[in-house]
């Protein structure tokens, strides 16, 4: 299959050119046009977003999401690949799971599927999983995401087996005991609300723990979703002292904060929870000076019934892969340029997983977005392929949307 | 998300008091004077709200609360239908707007709901587009409860302006001492918040005309009303108390700490009552305890936030 997107701009030149692409591979740039042609309207040119941290929900809770619809709405943001979460039901802990999602997910034809295994058996925090087999059957990753590590002596046996395998292990960074029942970032806010708050504490205390465990171990630790500005300190201190320490941030984190839940409306229930401003500056801080390592949504879809619940009752978890770079690009592009910004959904996640970095240099994979960096578009939950259908920025105007995702030189998203 | 109210017009819930002038609330009390001759009367009727229904929604058990408004509500010729259910009793899936577009689709004119969420009631708001009281909701508010309160401290003080109010016990998991902490100060009153650190969180002294203690004497001095709060028993295995011997001996609203307080002062319990524990048994019959007041003084007050409501709106 061959296809040549005319009329695009690579990041740093001004110059249309055109990529033609072959056998799931970069064939060349500005070639007689061959194949299918397809007028990328002088949108910008990027290898195709990584999303590093996704909740696809199969198997198990597919009336929230399933691979078909995660992967579409994954390239419907510009994702060529996800990393997606084991916290599903089973557990994604045997290798057999780990291959029959990959394949399944590779007959579908949207962005690809890189599973995360998880590093316990079940994600409770007592055996290790199979780290061997999950890795050769293709897990990515292992975590225990979506359930917190409160056993520090079995992290640190992890962390050291998963060090042998040349794996990173990420961590959902809370002291389970100290979060307790929050629902919502502890602070004035929680408690004009009446509603049960959970600490800044509860992150950082976990985020100095798991960094003592790799000081001692020199094993490899990822940290999602950081969400305070105190956990990012420990982190930045970590790498000063040249441990070897990663870390993401979500565009929520960065453009919401508690006072968003006045409304209580659970569309804005994540875990960990939105914080203060102060808190979202000192994030993007991290992202301008190279602490944060790479930017993660942490797309966690739920069925809109369960968000329509009270804040106590309905679920953790805000669903938005599909905007993920219009929100980042319409907020924050002045402050941290297009190249910086792409590098922290590309090359940035890819770094973190231990891949080779994402180019669009002949012969490298046809994995490729094209986005239209200027017209402006409301965003209308409706439309979203995502099962979830909500989202805090629903009815707001952003820029930055991809028109075309090219995923191992086939299309899998056009606008 | 409710948008501001000016000073003209009427709130159309009452789910806590942000949208609430002073104004409309010392209406609102001048209010339940008419209705408490109303309770005097050999007929205890009015006619004010026939033809309407209102609908006690309560998601949590609540007797007393459920009966007081019910009967508010049939004092002024309303037809009461209730609906009872724990949150958690609700099908799997089923969200609180399904449950609130079902009955509204009975014709309901008007909810009362109690909820173990806070903002539970902001949301039927929202989904039902009727007016709402909010008859407590998690830890945020009950705001009728303060009202009867404030009702309460105003007969026997003639005004809330420059008084003092000292309110003890598990401030953090008090809707009560939050809706009192709101409206209070909106009314001229000052309030003191106090507990052992673990049931008081410090942020709540941000609030405009309250201040936190720890020390129940400091609490209490020169207070015009002293207000216990009822201890939850699992407080205990939550780990916020040692002993519910050790409380009662420091927090405890006794003859001992009343010398504290105002001579005058007043003794106030939102019910039910742990006796001996947040309170001693001859000061909640004492002479100076408003405790049946209170419970007395809260249908008028309900009657009022009906009327205010669902009648005569501009
Ligand atoms: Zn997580």
């Amino acid at each position: 299959m061959t296809l040549t997107i005319t009329n695009i701009k690579r990041p740093g030149s001004e110059a249309p050119e055109s990529v033609t692409v072959e056998n799931g591979v970069i064939k060349g740039w500005n070639l007689p046009h061959e194949g299918e042609v397809i007028d990328g309207q002088g949108g910008a040119v990027a290898p195709a977003l990584i999303e590093p941290h996704a909740h696809l929900r199969e198997p198990g809770q597919t009336q929230k999401e399933d691979l078909a619809s995660g992967l579409a709405a994954a390239a419907a943001g510009g994702y060529g690949t996800v990393v997606s979460m084991p916290n599903t039901s089973p557990v994604v802990d045997d290798p057999a799971t780990v291959r029959t999602l990959i394949e399944k997910a590779d007959g579908l034809g949207f962005a690809r599927l890189r599973p995360a295994a998880a590093l316990t058996r079940g994600q409770e925090g007592e055996h290790l999983a199979e780290l061997a087999y999950l890795k050769e059957a293709g897990a990515v990753m292992f975590t225990d995401d979506g359930r917190t590590n409160e056993d520090a002596r079995v992290l640190r046996l992890g962390l050291e087996y998963a060090r042998s395998l040349d794996m990173v292990v990420s961590v959902h960074a809370e002291d389970a005991s100290l979060r307790a029942g929050g629902v919502m970032n502890e602070g004035p806010v929680s408690e004009a609300l009446g509603l049960p708050g959970n600490p800044a504490a509860a992150e950082a205390a976990r985020v100095a723990r798991d960094l003592e465990i790799v000081a001692q171990t020199g094993a490899r630790l990822h940290v999602q979703h950081l969400s305070t500005a105190r956990a990012l300190e420990l982190v930045r201190g970590a790498k000063a002292r040249g441990l070897p320490v990663t870390c993401e941030v979500c565009p929520h984190h960065l453009t919401l904060t508690d006072e968003a839940l006045r409304s209580f409306d659970a569309v804005y229930k994540v875990a960990p929870p939105l914080r203060t401003q102060v808190d979202a500056d000192a994030l993007l801080g991290g992202l301008l000076d190279g602490t944060v390592d790479c930017l993660a949504t942490d797309h966690a879809p739920h069925t809109g019934a369960e968000k329509e619940r009270d804040l106590l009752e309905a679920p953790f978890g805000i669903a938005y892969i599909e905007l993920a770079f219009p929100l980042m690009w319409t907020r924050f592009g002045e402050r941290l340029g297009l190249e910086r910004l792409l590098d922290l959904m590309t090359a940035a996640p890819a770094r973190v997983l231990g891949w080779p970095a994402p180019t669009l240099e002949p012969g490298a994979p046809a994995d490729l977005v094209v986005l239209d960096l200027d017209t402006e578009r409301e965003v209308d939950p409706r439309t979203f392929l995502s099962k979830a259908k909500f989202s805090p920025w629903a009815g707001e105007t952003l820029r930055g949307w991809p028109t075309l995702t090219v995923v191992g030189g086939r299309i899998a998203f056009r606008r | 998300m409710t948008a501001p109210t000016t000073a003209g017009t009427r709130p159309r819930h009452l789910l806590d008091f942000a949208d609430w002038t002073p104004e409309r609330l010392t209406a609102l009390l001048d209010n339940a004077d008419t209705m408490s001759q109303v309770l005097d009367r050999p007929v205890r009727k009015v006619p004010a709200l026939q033809g309407l229904t209102v609908c006690t929604a309560f998601f949590e058990n609540s007797t007393r609360t459920r009966v007081s408004f019910e009967l508010a509500a049939r004092r002024m010729s309303a037809d009461v239908v209730s609906f009872a259910a724990g949150a958690s009793s609700l099908n799997k899936g089923e969200s609180l707007r399904d449950t609130v577009e079902v009955l509204t689709a009975y014709k309901v004119d008007a909810y009362v709901v109690r909820h173990p969420a806070s903002g539970a009631a902001h949301l039927v708001a929202r989904y039902s587009g009727k007016p709402v009281i909010n008859a407590g909701d998690g830890r945020r508010a009950h705001p009728t409860q303060a009202l009867l309160d404030a009702y309460t401290i105003r007969q026997e003080f003639g005004s809330l302006e420059g008084k003092t109010v000292a309110i003890l016990g598990d401030i953090r998991h008090s809707r009560v001492a939050r809706s009192n902490a709101e409206l209070l100060p909106k009314l001229g009153a000052r309030v003191r918040l106090c507990g052992p650190a673990t049931l008081l969180p410090a942020d709540l002294a941000a609030l405009p005309g309250v201040t936190v203690t720890t020390d129940p004497r400091e609490a209490v001095r020169g207070a015009h009303a002293v207000m216990a709060l009822r201890l939850q028993q699992e407080r205990m295995s939550g780990g916020y108390l040692a002993s519910l011997a050790e409380y009662a001996d420091h927090y405890q609203v006794n003859a001992r700490l009343l010398r504290e307080a105002e001579p005058g002062a007043i003794v106030l319990h939102p019910g039910p009552m742990n006796r001996d524990l947040e309170i001693s048994s001859d000061v909640a019959d004492g002479e100076q305890s408003r405790i049946l007041r209170q419970v007395e003084n809260g249908q008028a007050v309900r009657m009022s936030v009906l009327y205010h409501l669902l009648v005569g709106r501009e």
